[in-house]
């Protein structure tokens, strides 16, 4: 976009402080148009593949973008054979649009008449279309008048060409999209939670089907020109997906999907107007990427760090709790304080150094203080954590040989992960239920089980 | 048994009256000329075998699987019009719970049919789910994720969305399937307290040994109804065997054989 290379200029230099404050600020009238257009883009992208996505059909989408082609195709012929060039956007939009629909359609029809399911319909109607519009493309170039040559743009995107009507155009559906979702945010909504109940209470599944994949489908069309028909789905689905990393509502996520694709097609566009030769659907489809794996990995709602961290916490609490349990109940077998190592390791299945090691790190939460080198006492602390953690352990042991048919040799185990699971509210209910409040004996033998 | 009125004998005071109803899959019978009203003001189950077409009755009555053949009045009139009064709980398996929602969100999807298109929920609505998910005991839960929610909690989410929509007749769709004690006593009281208001309850049930504690009325389904009536009157070991017993063979193979032919009856 910048200009001034040549195509056999292969060196790479990095753009000069001065161009990128004129593409940041937008001075170059190119540049504005195509930022201007995709950001629309994205942020249309993102509500509407935020639906596509709870609807659970994001593949959907990807057939009918492949599906359009033969559309564009015929499109350009009809306009030739009417004697025109072949070249109103418009008009190629609209056969694009067209056969979008006749290919969703098909998928229906596949879904409904025959036992094949979805993925199969989609992979057939995604490739058949898309191998039907290779060929009519061929055809077209052979027209005698008109020039098809910059059809193939359709298919890779080729956001350069983008005129000043193009951004009026991507601005204007984008505005569509968003009244749309505000106005039946609970329609779609319902439909993508519960589609019985939603036809029970009047609302046609059919219908708000026929609606969504029709925005969908207008969404896809604007963005075969930027992005291309190959890589449109990534504008519906990947600023969904990251969204869902990062919020439990639905109305955060449509919000943060639009930022997200938003962001993303300003970025590549940027990045494409700076950096000669970068073409700007990859760019922007990438950049959907790295949201998506920032989203991934730091989502605050089940990113991999928080899963992780979570994770870890869990494992150092059961493996306190563990040791607190062995620890009372080493000290039970003799009804003092004081406790052996020996005792705690004949008691788990742990190895010395294990014990060793958690024993520390109970010491220095002030549970246990150590005596000599092979005798270690419970604090009062100590006392109350470990009775604590003792008797939820055998609450939730007697429930089980109560209430689950579980035989009690195989209980242990399962207490021993559920216990760490089971709250507060839990253990209270227990209690009445079972005890009114006695510390139980366990069940059975200590020590039997290891 | 009275299963077999003709036409003008069913009733418009009827909350729900089937009329010579057949539901087809694939070509495959799965309900025969169900033929009944169900009486006003009583707490119904719908029991029979698995595949008896228990789920698919009240489906069909609620125009979510097509008939066959017959029609369904809802006090007289078409289903269609009278959406407003039926209140349903599918099976909680139905929906994916993994969905960016909270408790109160879904309950507030009971007040979407009144409410109508394109209109945003008013806090009357808002007040309406929260007083609705108090009454099964979830209250404290409102701003729950529903994916942490436990199965039975999720169960009674479901139930707080049909109370929500305020409804004459709730039909319900194995409430009982795999929850814990807690929520099976809240589903109890609350199915007590509808009845008391004079509402219909109609549930599809798979507990044999609870039928005569929770319900008045039964319906004993096996592709046809077998038998329908008061709990005493009907529920006996004599019609349980004809319901359960051998999954009356000779009409299941007429209709594989008709079926396999691409025909029905």
């Amino acid at each position: 976009m910048t200009g001034g290379h040549s195509l056999s200029d292969t060196s790479f230099t990095f753009p000069s402080l001065e161009q990128c404050i004129r593409v940041l600020t937008l001075e170059d009238y190119n540049t504005r148009v195509v930022v201007l257009g995709v950001m629309a883009l994205g942020a249309a992208g993102g509500l509407i593949g935020t639906f596509l996505l709870l609807r659970k059909r994001a593949l959907t989408a990807d057939a009918l973008s492949h599906a359009t082609l033969p559309g564009i195709a015929i499109a350009f012929m009809v306009m030739v054979a009417f004697g025109g060039e072949g070249k109103s956007l418009v008009g190629l939009l609209i056969g694009a649009f067209i056969f979008g629909c006749i290919g969703i359609l098909f998928i229906l029809a596949i879904r409904h008449t025959t036992r094949l399911k979805d993925d199969a319909a989609i992979g057939i109607v995604l490739s058949v279309f898309f191998g039907l519009g290779l060929c009519l493309l061929r055809i077209a170039s052979e027209f005698p008048s008109g020039s098809a040559s910059g059809l193939g743009g359709f298919i890779f995107g080729k956001a350069a060409a983008m005129v000043a009507s193009d951004a009026i155009v991507m601005a204007s559906v984008a505005i569509v999209v968003l009244i749309a979702t505000c106005a039946l945010c609970k329609e779609f909504t319902l439909l993508c939670f519960d589609e019985q109940f939603s036809s029970v209470q009047g609302w046609s599944v059919l219908w708000l089907d026929v609606l969504l994949m029709g925005l969908v489908a207008v969404v896809t069309v604007v963005a075969l020109q930027s992005v291309g028909l190959v890589l449109a789905v990534a504008m519906l689905i990947i600023p969904a997906a990251s969204a869902k990393y990062w919020t439990r509502r639905i109305s955060t996520m449509l919000f943060v999907a639009a930022v997200i694709g938003c962001l993303s097609g300003w970025l590549g566009a940027v990045v494409s107007a700076l950096v000669p030769r970068m073409p700007t659907g990859p760019i922007i489809v990438l950049l959907c990427g790295f949201w998506f794996v920032i989203s991934f990995i730091f989502g605050s709602n089940e990113g991999l760090l928080i899963r992780q961290l979570s994770r870890w916490n869990l494992n150092r609490r059961i493996e306190r709790q563990h040791i607190l349990r062995a620890v009372w109940e080493a000290c039970e077998q003799h009804t003092g304080t004081e406790f052996e190592l020996d005792e705690v390791v004949r008691l788990r299945s742990w190895s010395v150094r294990t014990v060793q090691r958690l024993l520390r790190k109970s010491v220095s939460l002030g549970f246990v203080v150590r005596k000599s080198h092979a005798t270690w006492r419970m604090t009062e602390k100590g006392g109350i954590e470990a009775g604590r953690v003792a008797r939820n352990h055998r609450l939730w042991e007697i429930y089980l040989i109560n209430y689950a048919d579980i035989a009690p040799t195989h209980v242990d185990r399962d207490a021993d992960m559920i216990e760490h699971v089971l709250g507060i509210e839990m253990v209270e209910k227990l209690e009445q239920l079972l005890l009114a409040g006695i510390s139980p004996k366990s069940p059975h033998p200590i020590g039997a089980t290891t | 048994m009275p299963q077999t009125k003709t036409e003008g004998e069913h009733s418009s005071e009827s909350p729900v009256s089937v009329h010579d109803l057949t539901v087809a899959y694939h070509r495959k019978p799965v309900l025969w000329d169900v033929d009944l009203d169900f009486p006003k003001g009583k707490l119904i189950a719908i029991i029979g075998p698995n595949g008896a077409g228990k789920s698919t009755l009240i489906k069909a009555v609620m125009d979510i699987v097509p008939k066959a053949s017959g029609r369904v009045m809802i006090y007289g009139k078409p289903f269609k019009r009278q959406r407003k009064i039926v209140a349903y709980v599918p099976q909680r398996e139905s929906v994916d719970w993994d969905f960016p929602i909270d408790a109160l969100g879904v309950v507030m999807m009971g007040r979407y049919g009144t409410i109508g298109w394109c209109k945003p929920l008013r806090r009357r609505d808002r007040e309406k789910a929260l007083d609705a998910l108090d009454r099964v005991g979830m209250a404290d839960y409102a701003k729950r994720q529903i994916s942490q929610l436990s199965g039975g909690q999720q169960q009674r989410v479901f139930l707080a969305r049909a109370l929500a929509q305020e409804s004459q007749i709730y039909f319900m769709d194995e409430p009982f399937a795999s929850v814990d004690a807690a929520t099976e006593r809240a589903i109890v009281q609350v199915l007590a307290d509808l009845r008391s208001a004079g509402k219909t309850i109609i549930v599809v049930h798979h507990d044999l040994q609870t039928v005569r504690e929770y319900f008045d009325h039964v319906i004993l389904l096996n592709m046809r109804v077998v038998a329908h009536g008061s709990v005493e009157e009907v529920f006996t070991q004599e019609n349980l065997k004809k319901t359960y017993g051998g999954r009356l063979t000779l009409l299941s193979e007429a209709t594989d054989r008709l079926a396999r032919q691409g025909l029905t009856l």
